[in-house]
């Protein structure tokens, strides 16, 4: 057994200390035949720190595309030729989108918008729209909006909007050469602020966008500082027309290695399959990491491009014996 | 989910347009658009080659062409 799964042993099993940068590289450069035994570790740390529920979410683009942002990613930038074009979503329809999410068993529903961040349209539509929500529907409402004023983020508060999802996509030292248009010290000063009102703090990023082996350790060790309560985990699906979009898709196994590392660097968070695992993992891949530190997902479509139907998730899950998390346990 | 395969989107004769990248597809189908059609929306008309106004929902997804109307899957 390599130290490494040794030392994740005894500290981040045992005593729900996760691994610090140094820690969480060596995992993710273990040889192939340690895998196994690094996502088998991380599954034990989740069932111990976590338990066996899964969190069940679903998303949906109430503004979509033509952003003033230049995330090389992103196919929602209105400074690309990226084929997707601007358009909102109206509240008939943002409800049912949570009615559909609602109707999987899912407990959380968040609400996005391709902005830099909210002006006055936005927050009057997410006021009408979280109110239609709640009035109609048994779910958990989360946004992500983009960066946040002080006011803005009080009010989303006064809305009854329990989470705020806000990525910091990648580490600090790389996300200039992803990202000119914003720092990531701005994304981090958002961060602070929802986690001073007391709302939770879903906080992730995206893999395969050319970072190292060692920039992906570094990232790990930044959002353990931050200490989200959730972590998406996003794989890279090159869209056509962005700056990134011929890069190669992250390998499978090292989309495994990432998950372990990740759990193991945060033994708490819940850590959620988001966008890219269907071409990254495929069914497979998808059942050794939720065997391998993951504990939520993200079910049905996203918010350009479509995942696999809720349903072949929830039988996944259901085949693993792995509990979807009920609102009551939410609240 | 149903996905209209971009083939048959304009009835028995092959659509002059990809409706994934908006390229012509008089002599058929792009493979590589239409694999990655099963997890993406319609993007460009494949009739006219407009681009699309797309919303997705968690549960199905709509298209729609000023010229030629709604699709959905
Ligand atoms: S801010 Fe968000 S929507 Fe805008 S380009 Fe960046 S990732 Fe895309
Ligand atoms: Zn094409
Ligand atoms: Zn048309």
């Amino acid at each position: 057994m390599p130290e490494i799964l040794d030392q994740a042993r005894a500290q981040v099993l045992e005593t729900g200390v996760g691994l610090d940068e140094a820690g969480v590289l060596a995992v993710l450069t273990l040889p192939d035949e340690h895998l196994p035994a690094a996502l088998q570790l991380a599954h034990e740390v989740r069932m111990r720190w976590c338990g066996p529920e899964v969190e069940v979410e679903g998303i949906v683009s109430l503004k979509t595309g033509g952003c003033p942002e230049d995330c090389h990613f992103c196919s929602q930038s209105g400074l690309f030729t990226s084929p997707v074009r601007s358009v909102w979503l109206d509240i008939p329809s943002l409800v049912e989108a949570a009615k559909q999410t609602a109707a999987t068993g899912a407990t959380e529903f968040c609400i996005v918008a391709a902005v830099r961040g909210p002006d006055a349209r936005l927050m009057k539509q997410m006021r009408e729209g979280v109110a239609a929500i709640r009035a109609e529907v048994d779910i958990q409402v989360a946004a992500s909006l983009g960066m946040l004023t002080q006011e803005q983020v009080d009010e989303l508060v006064d809305m009854g909007v329990h989470r705020y999802n806000h990525n910091l996509e990648t580490c600090r030292s790389y996300f200039p050469t992803v990202v000119t248009t914003h720092s990531w010290e701005e994304r981090w000063e958002t961060l602070r602020m929802v986690r001073e009102s007391g709302m939770e703090v879903c906080c992730g990023g995206i893999l395969g966008l050319g970072e190292t082996v060692e920039q992906r350790a570094e990232f790990a060790a930044q959002l353990a500082e931050l200490d989200p309560h959730e972590v998406p985990l996003n794989f890279l699906n090159p869209r056509p027309g962005t700056p990134l979009g011929d890069r190669p898709v992250v390998e499978g196994k090292d989309a495994l290695r990432a998950i372990a590392a990740f759990r193991l660097a945060m033994p708490r968070t819940i850590l959620r399959y988001a966008g890219g695992r269907e071409i990254t993992l495929g069914d497979l891949g998808t059942r050794d990491g939720l065997l391998g530190g993951i504990n939520a997902v993200i079910v049905g479509n996203y918010l350009t491009t479509l995942g696999r139907p809720a349903t072949e998730d929830l039988k996944l899950l259901d085949d693993l014996k792995m509990p979807v998390k009920a609102l009551s346990a939410t609240l | 989910m149903s996905v209209p395969d971009p083939t048959t989107v304009g009835g028995d004769v092959p659509p002059p347009w990809c409706d994934r990248c908006g390229e012509p597809a008089r002599s058929g189908p792009h493979p590589a658009c239409a694999a990655a059609r099963a997890l993406e929306p319609p993007r460009f008309c494949a009739r006219c080659r407009r681009r699309m106004k797309v919303q997705i929902l968690p549960a199905g997804w709509s298209a729609v062409c000023v010229e030629h109307g709604e699709f959905r899957g």
